[in-house]
């Protein structure tokens, strides 16, 4: 990995793969949303909104799985203090926010036809939302302090003390959902990812995982080239000021 | 007598967000010594005085304390210095020998409080909130807590600033007789204040 | 401990004389708590029945309010220098600076909280709860914001950025808290809330002062 590290050697490989990632992404999530939303069956208590699951539950996959790859760039560059993971963790928490927004947003319309209700305080929801306030917590104190170094140590830390308090937040969310859920609300919820989904639905939500993982990737490295890009800019402006 | 430091920045690289201060610095200060850090505005005086106290990590490069005979301090840069930064750290809700005694308290002194700012002409101010107290007088009293803190070596930042002419001749006396009792003294500062110092320039 | 003891000093002292000390969180609490029947209306069973979660979380906002400036005051007149200076690491300051943060308002507003609790007409099994629980968890708001506090202190509008990152920190703390008193309320055993309230508010002890100072020294340098 470490080979990589450097940008210039980032930014080569990067290019090389690009192409490559926005064509696999096209591809996965061009077929998943089309058997999504053509060839899988209806849900017999659901209907049609059970297609909503094939853009929910990747988003909620990759709303916690983005956290975890900003928690290991910021761990390498804390340790290692590697301007590239720092580029790395920065660009990625603002699509692993999206993704984050996402899953919400379908989850409230998932909840509408199923639950009659746009929102309902159920523990993984709940979960999620914290999850998305972490995020701009993040996002927050990068765009607060100008130095670009200690912004980087500051949000580093935040997203390490939000790793260790997430499962804190989850088995506290877990138990008060318990406390307060009344008997009387069916829970879909924990049916969708059950070994006994049909295979028909599967393979679409697979693809669709694995497609919006690809995405992921390839977002992050445009976002990366992006900063490192501006970052050079600046270097060349500060050099300019001192000449 | 006070304990002998000699301090040894080696290849010292500072840099400030996007910029770099100073690359490849090497000083030295010795004990019975005043050192003076000259240069213009934004050369890195206050930054290479925060780097000494260990405020600040180097980017490149190592401060060394050295007793004379050149064995390394076991204790670390804070238990050795006083560090009187560009701002009194002081409270103006807390009266000036509150100040004091807090500052005792947190790192230990060798002077007792109210002393301390008697010599520095603040006997009538003492239990006066530092809220009242003029810029000058604010000065006296930070630095009536590092003549107060009994520690080797002295980190100055500006030490002369807002002083009138007598506030400034009681600083110099207190510095040169620091320096005469072996102590060890860096001080950044605009204005010559002492003869015979070892002057350090940043470009 | 000396230096420990003479920053707690220190800050009760400067609570006292600057921000009115305990007075001012206690002002906030009692306001937001004349505003919830406005609000909602003056239907007794139903201010009965949120009055617990209620005060849980303006006790969270009081917190809150003071919180801002808990390092901020300290970076600007340059005493933050000398207290990294001391001889003691900057974790124990945190520590003692927290501390006194709590003494001045959460300890108050532990106390308060069963009277205002009256004026919401809480049912009768929950005054006890309600006291031990902010008791034992309000210190949450003063050791896990210390986080947020370092982490923004220095920063012109710290505020709102500093309530977006410590809100998540206060999600547990919260849930317990409020949990353990409707637990209480209901009859049912409450003695599980009060260990998870403990042990979060041991943890809060503990990691606060270590990434606060972690924050803290970013900001020196």
């Amino acid at each position: 990995m470490l080979r990589y590290a450097n940008p210039k050697k980032f930014l080569d490989l990067s290019g090389a793969l690009l192409p490559w990632l926005w064509l696999a992404a096209i591809g996965l999530m061009g077929w998943g949303l089309y058997a999504a939303l053509f060839a899988t069956p209806l849900d017999y208590q659901q209907g049609d909104s059970v297609r909503i699951m094939y853009i929910h539950v990747p988003s909620a996959w990759m709303a916690s799985f983005i956290y975890g790859v900003m928690f290991i760039a910021s761990v390498v560059g804390l340790v290692w203090k590697h301007p590239l993971a720092d580029t790395a963790a920065k660009e990625a928490a603002p699509i692993g926010a999206c993704f984050t927004a996402a899953c919400l947003i379908t989850g409230a319309l998932w909840g509408k036809p199923t639950w009659g209700t746009y929102w309902i305080w159920d523990a993984r929801l709940t979960s999620v939302l914290v999850l998305f306030f972490l995020y701009l917590g993040y996002m927050g104190v990068w765009a607060a302090i100008e130095d670009r170094a200690k912004a980087a140590k500051a949000a580093a830390i935040l997203c390490v003390v939000g790793v260790i308090n997430i499962p804190i937040i989850r088995f506290s969310v877990e138990w008060w959902d318990t406390l307060h859920q009344g008997p009387s609300v069916v829970r879909f919820e924990n049916g969708k990812l059950a070994p006994s989904i049909d295979p028909s639905m599967l393979w679409p939500l697979v693809s669709m995982g694995v497609g919006c993982t690809v995405l992921f990737v390839a977002l992050l490295f445009v976002r990366m080239r992006t900063d490192i890009a501006r970052r050079r800019i600046r270097t060349l402006l500060a050099l300019k000021a001192a000449a | 007598m006070t304990q002998a430091v000699a301090i040894a920045g080696e290849n010292l690289t500072c840099r400030r967000g996007d910029r770099i201060l100073f690359s490849e610095l090497s000083l030295e200060a010795r004990p019975g010594v005043l050192t003076l850090l000259t240069g213009p505005n934004g050369s890195g005086k206050t930054s290479l005085l925060r780097m000494i106290a260990g405020l600040l990590k180097p980017e490149a490069g190592r401060i060394v304390f050295r007793h004379p005979d050149g064995a390394a301090f076991e204790e670390e840069a804070a238990q050795l210095i006083h560090y009187a930064g560009h701002h009194d750290a002081l409270k103006n809700q807390m009266t000036a020998r509150e100040n004091l005694a807090f500052a005792a308290a947190w790192h230990g002194a060798a002077r007792d409080p109210a002393a301390a700012l008697e010599r520095l002409g603040l006997k009538r101010q003492i239990d006066l909130p530092v809220g009242y107290f003029s810029a000058g007088q604010r000065r006296r009293a930070a630095f009536a807590r590092c003549w107060m803190s009994g520690r080797p070596v002295w980190l100055l930042d500006e030490p002369t600033a807002a002083l009138d002419s007598a506030g400034r001749a009681l600083v110099v006396d207190l510095i040169a007789e620091h320096v005469a009792s072996g102590g060890t003294v860096v001080a950044a500062t605009h204005e010559p204040l002492a003869e015979g110092a070892a002057e350090f320039a940043l470009a | 401990m000396k230096g420990f003891l003479a920053l707690v000093g220190r800050d009760l002292r400067l609570s006292f004389r600057i921000g009115g000390g305990p007075f001012l969180g206690l002002g906030f609490f009692l306001t937001v708590t004349a505003m919830l029947p406005l609000g909602v209306g003056a239907k007794l069973n139903l201010l009965g029945e949120a009055a617990a979660g209620f005060l849980w979380v303006s006790a969270a906002l009081a917190s809150l309010l003071s919180l801002d400036r808990l390092f901020q005051a300290d970076a600007e007149d340059g005493s933050l220098d000398q207290l990294a200076l001391g001889t003691l690491p900057l974790e124990f300051a945190v520590f003692a600076k927290a501390l006194a943060h709590w003494l001045t308002t959460g300890l108050p507003l532990t106390v308060a909280a069963p009277v205002l609790a009256l004026m919401l007409n809480m049912p009768e099994g929950g005054y006890t709860a309600l006291f031990v629980s902010l008791l034992v968890g309000s210190p949450v708001f003063s050791f896990a914001g210390a986080i947020g506090a370092a982490l923004t202190a220095g920063l012109r509008r710290g505020g709102l950025l500093l309530s977006l990152v410590v809100l998540p920190l206060f999600v547990p703390v919260i849930v317990f808290g409020a949990g353990a008193v409707s637990a209480a309320i209901n009859g049912f055993e409450s003695w599980a809330a009060f260990e998870f309230l403990g042990a979060v508010s041991l943890f809060a002890m503990v990691l606060g002062p270590l990434a606060g100072a972690a924050a803290l020294r970013i900001h020196l340098s």
